[in-house]
């Protein structure tokens, strides 16, 4: 686990204790800094404590040494990924029998903030795998929960989720891409954008329009990759999420068998909306993460930079300022665990408050890792330095899986429909 | 044979942790510190539970001693793949002054109460560095010991166990029961899975006092002063060699 580990490479690096500024800047080693009042195991109960401890050693031990590297390189780290599988990460909330761990929401969020601090843009897709996974389990029936659910668990083959259009990205119920039935395959055409991971994964949970206009007419379809019929654009050129590919998902004459529609037709878009809701509380735990480790590189570095004769730790405005950010910090946390224990539970405003929870903790969480860049002076600037792909990564959470705006229609629609 | 192995386990400040000094200087502040398993005891748990999965031995004990938080430490273990834990409560003034010879009397007297075959415990801790606790635990069980163990083969009742010393590695064989301590090299410890944590809830930890085992843990040593590292000074640059010299020479050093 991390201690042993980290000393092995102690050991093999000759100097455990290089000097503070050096380590810092090449991230050599991995401080997991303490700060009490920002410790993310406060009120947990013991078993999360042990899932976050996994999660975090792992993100330092596995994910943390590589985030540079895999997103300068622009590589999808699979065999890291794999290796989080067989810890029980590649399918966290689906059900054991077909292979997942079937922990819950809550448990989900520690995890995945945990697994953040590593490399978000990563977790990041680990987290959308795990929706994927989660669909089929919650939606399909056992032929198809079978067939495809151990091997995603297991992360022997990935998966990608598809909705988004060239021509649909907030406006997502008036998607164009049609599946017409015909004898006992739908055929597909049309296209998806950004798709995460597309090209690289294996299976593509895709929502496509098998009757009529608007939300009623739209179906879920599993779609395997090496189906003729089914292409991939360019891989994109993204200011961030490097460790995973992004690409055009396109579908000309594909066929698919009906024996692949998760549900019934016309409830895809339904079930689209039921994996967002989930999938909004993992993205924003993955900007958690961010600025969790972001808020700890700040007040190391703010300890050691000295400027006018003192260090930085001695300014009352950067004292104010780390207070602030860790404030926000925290403020975020909790909004965003009790809005996954509601999800937990199903209560009735469970939507809504995952809506508030990606909304404020995505804002709040860029803002957070923003500043811990402006602290860090120029260095902050250099991509020797991990804050600076805190902010790149995250900047795009505040976009995906449904914009901070349209959390804003969810809850607005909330509070005015009970009149 | 019984084919059991008990290893001991115990809660250390983290070692990512940066240690402070108490104001009083009658130890290190330990208060809302973090605090995480031995790595050693980690290794140790970690080749307790390769020789289960061989089938080599049949079951494997993890012992704690002090309060109520080393459960965490305990759960930890069996989280790794230990089938059960021991608790041995100490706490206040006599956890603060437990050291490595109260705990190889309990951990002697509790290798003869579960009849063990053979003790692994981390070669030190890295709170305070003693490397005594295998050594006294079997001197006081009169068993033989292979300490600081890079690699351990076990073959019916006798053990090969291949020692990293100062001038390399030496291979001793040793009959069991024996206790081993396990250095950094021996083994890469696993990360708990998620599915092994949530069955490590379902593993029983028993709860023992030292009196129970015959154990008096008053200490016989006393801690005077704790303090921090000198502050490392500022060198000096010299021109020439005769000054270096003429330096070492004023600072006695030659």
């Amino acid at each position: 686990m991390a201690a042993a580990r980290a000393l092995a490479r102690g050991v093999l690096l000759g100097s455990y204790s290089i000097c503070r500024s050096r380590s810092l800047i090449f991230n050599s080693v991995q401080k997991r800094g303490i700060a009490a009042c920002i410790d993310p195991s406060i009120g947990l109960t013991d078993e999360q404590k042990e899932f976050q401890k996994v999660a975090f050693d792992f993100a330092a031990n596995e994910m943390a040494p590589h985030m540079a590297e895999w997103d300068q390189k622009e590589i999808f780290p699979v065999e890291a990924m794999r290796k989080a599988a067989q810890l029980g990460f590649g399918g966290i909330y689906v059900n054991p029998d077909v292979g997942g761990s079937g922990l819950s929401r809550l448990d989900t969020s520690i995890i995945f903030e945990a697994l953040s601090t590593g490399c978000v843009s990563t977790t990041a897709y680990i987290s959308i795998h795990n929706m994927c996974a989660w669909m089929i389990d919650t939606f399909g029936n056992n032929e198809q929960r079978e067939k495809f659910c151990p091997d995603l668990c297991s992360m022997q083959r990935f998966a990608s989720y598809c909705l988004t259009e060239p021509g649909s990205g907030s406006d997502a119920a008036s998607l164009l891409t049609s599946a017409n039935l015909k004898g006992d395959h739908y055929i597909l055409n049309g296209s998806k954008a950004f798709i995460s991971g597309g090209g690289d994964t294996d299976v593509y949970v895709v929502m496509c329009r098998t009757g009529g206009k608007g939300p009623k007419g739209i179906s879920c379809l599993v779609v395997e990759k090496g189906t003729p019929g089914l292409s991939f654009g360019k891989k994109e050129k993204k200011v961030g999420w490097n460790s995973q590919p992004t690409r055009a998902v396109i579908f000309e004459d594909c066929a698919v068998p009906v024996t692949n529609r998760l549900g019934a037709e016309g409830e895809g878009f339904s079930i689209a909306m039921k994996g967002l809701n989930g999938g909004r509380i993992n993205i924003a735990s993955c900007s958690l993460g961010a600025a969790h480790a972001s808020v700890l590189l700040a007040r190391d570095h703010m300890c050691v930079r000295k400027q006018f004769g003192e260090t930085l730790s001695n300014s009352q405005f950067l004292q104010f300022r780390l207070a602030e950010m860790a404030t926000k910090l925290v403020a975020s946390r909790l909004l965003l665990r009790q809005a996954a224990v509601a999800l937990q539970e199903g209560r009735p405003d469970a939507v809504s408050l995952c809506s508030m929870a990606k909304l404020f903790v995505t804002d709040e969480c860029f803002s957070i890792c923003n500043q811990a860049l402006q602290i860090h002076g120029g260095y902050g600037y250099l991509k020797d330095y991990a804050v600076q792909q805190y902010v790149r990564d995250i900047r795009v959470h505040q976009i995906l899986e449904g914009t901070n705006e349209v959390m804003r229609m969810i809850i607005a629609r909330s509070l005015l429909s009970e009149s | 044979m019984s084919g059991r192995v008990l290893v001991g386990v115990k809660r250390v400040i983290d070692y990512a942790v940066k240690i402070r000094v108490k104001p009083d200087h009658t130890g290190v502040v330990t208060d809302g510190v973090k605090h995480s398993m031995n790595p050693f005891c980690e290794i140790a748990v970690e080749e307790a539970v390769k020789l289960k999965e061989k089938k080599l031995i049949k079951e494997v004990v993890a012992v704690s001693c002090g309060p109520q938080q080393v459960q965490e430490t305990i759960r930890t273990a069996l989280a790794m793949g230990a089938d059960r834990g021991i608790h041995v409560e100490v706490s206040g003034k006599d956890y603060e002054t437990l050291g490595p010879l109260q705990v190889s009397k309990i951990l002697a007297a509790l290798a003869k109460k579960e009849q063990a075959d053979l003790i692994i415990l981390g070669k030190q801790a890295i709170d305070d560095d003693c490397n005594q606790t295998g050594q006294m635990t079997a001197a006081l069980l009169d068993w033989p010991q292979g300490t600081f163990a890079s690699e351990v083969t076990l073959d019916a009742d006798k053990l090969k166990v291949v020692r990293e010393i100062d001038g390399g590695l030496e291979t001793i064989k040793i009959k069991m029961p024996a206790v081993v301590t396990a250095d950094l090299r021996l083994n890469t410890p696993r990360y708990a899975t998620l599915p092994n944590i949530m069955k490590a809830k379902k593993k029983k930890i028993a709860n023992v006092k030292p009196a129970d085992l015959g154990v008096d843990v008053s200490s016989r040593l006393e801690v005077l002063k704790v303090d921090e590292p000198p502050q490392r000074q500022a060198g000096v640059k010299v021109e020439t060699v005769d000054d270096l010299v003429g330096k070492l020479k004023e600072a006695g050093r030659i």
